[in-house]
């Protein structure tokens, strides 16, 4: 069997602050296979944002990393910061949230695109810059020759993200992570970033991991969901299923689903309380304190268990129906 | 780009004009009378008073004699100096080379110390490095040029007897002699301006380093030099290239204290000499020299920003 493009296997991620330590990703596990879309949702704050940059190695240094992360099959943690950084926007792409500031503003859309295929493929200036404005025109920017020679301040926001993905996927990389690519964005333009996104993987085969807060965005570009609380994966599921059959109560509470339940345990319109200090986590399942379903056993951490096929959630009370039908 | 350039040199007239008010204006306003000093011995002699001030005009009013005088700068003629009887013009240009020589090399020496080293403090942020970085900058900072100047001297020509104490020979009489003569001074003047200059570099490369930009580059795969030398530094120069030019217009203007300690005959010394003499021409041409050096280094300030930053170029 051919290995996964990314395989996340119990990721940690400690960060020192000067109130202790502070683990913002907490064995996090997944796969992403090649011309599949994973989506990572969750509230700000939950690691998502960590857990890419842990997979791109873009961690501040001194950031205590744990676990592993491998790219077909070869281990990317421990390696020395140099072979890491040679697969970085060659096997490994990243694009940002923030199109208005992720670009240089000192040198051309053109340029920057360039740069990365000068430094993977080892293209001369020119053919680098003949490359670069096909990649442009091939993220559907409108002249693009006239364009790459254009600076970031010249460019609308949706234009900007379209050169951030020219530039990311330059050098046909096996795995793109998209973080929040589109928020950024007016509604419009997210439409077309997302649709020209699902493109560009359909015909590159690069598998995606899509960063994101926005449930309809889910639900229309992704195959298979893991929604992250609190450093911690608390479901994991095909989109589909995900929508139709959600087993942890914070998934439950992110679609806004309120499941009518006898017995006065509440109702769940919006999401009481706040996500957890992660320097004091609370024991065991850390959405217990906000959970209308806990009991005595949350002191304890569920495993991610598996409760259906390809469907994983982390709560005792997993399969709700069960529960529910009580 | 061309009609920008015709309207910031349309700015220059202007603002030289206005200036020559100022010089002429403000002169005036000093104690002492020319025409006293002038006449030495004779100063009890009101009739060689009054001949004095017809020769120099300084009987008629004052409106009369600046449109006199700025009639002459118009066409290149910046006087007589009443003290040295010297052409102004000619004195200027004598001293010109010495003071471009010696603030050339300070500024050289401030611009090779104080960009990298604000470039690796930045880079080696709360580490050794930084903090030696600082500390260098911060002597250099705080020494007076005065002092540093006299401890160089001691160090290197009473000491060791490795360089001249004093004195100046020109590039074009003896070029390793006339080295031996300005190092010392220039790397006084330099000293501090490296200082100023490491601190603002730091700052700005430490504002740089934490642009999504620098996230983008990194995350291209690019090594972590590119990422600071290219896209860091690029955007990190633009304050520091204003900064740069004023302190090497302030260099050119004259290092008076430096080159009273080294006998270096350029401007401050013209200019503190004339100031205590009371010799307007050569005061008023000096000054109006500096403004339009300053006048025109902020222009090249300018342009090099521009270099650098194309939102300036294509807005």
């Amino acid at each position: 069997m051919r290995p996964p493009v990314l395989e996340v296997i119990g990721l940690t991620v400690e960060f020192a602050t000067d109130r202790g330590p502070l683990r913002a990703v907490d064995g996090v596990s997944f796969r992403v296979g090649a011309g599949e879309t994973l989506a990572v949702v969750g509230e700000s704050g939950c690691g998502k944002s960590v857990t890419s940059l842990a997979i791109m190695g873009l961690l501040p240094p001194g950031t205590r990393l744990g676990g592993a992360v491998r790219l077909l099959g070869e281990e990317l943690l421990g390696q020395p910061g140099r072979a890491w950084q040679g697969r970085r926007g060659r096997d490994l792409a990243m694009i940002f949230q923030e199109p208005m500031t992720s670009l240089n503003p000192a040198f051309t859309a053109g340029e920057q695109v360039a740069e990365a295929l000068r430094l993977h493929e080892g293209l001369a200036p020119r053919a680098a810059m003949d490359r670069a404005v096909e990649m442009l025109a091939r993220v559907r920017i409108p002249e693009a020759a006239r364009r790459a020679r254009q600076y970031p301040h010249q460019l609308s926001g949706g234009m900007r993200q379209r050169v951030m993905i020219a530039m990311a996927l330059a050098c046909r990389p096996r795995l793109l992570i998209a973080d929040e690519p589109t928020t950024a964005l007016d509604v419009t333009v997210q439409a077309q970033i997302l649709a020209l996104l699902d493109e560009l993987k359909r015909e590159t085969g690069t598998a995606v991991v899509l960063i994101t807060h926005d449930l309809g965005v889910v639900a229309d570009h992704a195959d298979r969901v893991a929604v992250m609380y609190a450093g911690r994966i608390a479901e994991t599921a095909p989109a589909d299923t995900l929508f139709a059959r959600p087993e942890h109560p914070y998934t439950v509470g992110l679609l806004g689903a309120v499941p009518a339940i006898e017995g006065g345990a509440g109702r769940l319109a919006s999401i009481e309380g706040t996500v957890p200090d992660l320097r004091r986590p609370p024991p065991g399942c850390r959405f217990a304190p906000r959970c209308p379903f806990a009991g005595r056993d949350c002191e304890a951490q569920p495993p991610l268990a598996e409760v259906g096929a390809g469907h994983a959630a982390a709560c005792w009370r997993a399969p709700l129906d069960r529960m529910l039908a009580a | 780009m061309g009609p920008w350039l015709l309207r910031r040199l349309g700015q220059v007239l202007p603002t030289l004009l206005i200036l020559s008010v100022l010089i002429f204006g403000l002169q005036q306003l000093m104690p002492g009378d020319p025409a006293l000093i002038l006449a030495g011995e004779e100063r009890g002699d009101p009739q060689v008073l009054a001949q004095i001030r017809a020769e120099l005009r300084l009987d008629r009013p004052l409106p009369e004699q600046y449109l006199h005088w700025l009639g002459r700068v118009l066409v290149g003629d910046f006087g007589f100096s009443w003290r040295i009887r010297e052409p102004v013009g000619a004195l200027i240009l004598a001293k010109l080379p010495v003071t471009f020589q010696l603030a050339g090399m300070a500024f050289a020496i401030a611009l090779l110390i104080g960009v990298p080293m604000g470039v690796l403090s930045a880079v080696r942020r709360d580490r050794p490095l930084d903090w030696l970085a600082n500390g260098i900058a911060l002597f250099g900072i705080s020494t007076p040029n005065f002092w540093l100047g006299i401890m160089l001297i001691l160090l290197f020509s009473v000491e060791l007897g490795w360089l001249p104490p004093s004195g100046y020979v020109p590039l074009t009489e003896d070029p390793l002699q006339s080295l031996a003569t300005t190092i010392m001074p220039a790397f006084v003047l330099g000293n501090s301006i490296a200082g100023v200059l490491m601190r603002h570099t730091r700052a700005a490369m430490l504002t740089a380093l934490s642009q999504d930009y620098v996230r983008t580059a990194r995350a291209k795969g690019l090594p972590e030099r590119v990422v600071v030398a290219k896209h860091a530094l690029r955007n990190a120069l633009i304050p520091v290239i204003t900064l740069g030019t004023i302190e090497f217009g302030r260099l050119l203007a004259g290092a008076v204290l430096t080159e009273q300690i080294f006998t270096i005959p350029g401007f401050g010394k013209l200019i503190v000499d004339a100031v205590f003499n009371r010799d307007y021409p050569v005061v008023q041409g000096v000054v109006l020299a500096t403004a339009l050096i300053f006048v025109l280094l902020s222009l090249v300030a300018d342009l090099l920003t521009m270099a650098v930053n194309p939102r300036l170029r294509t807005a």
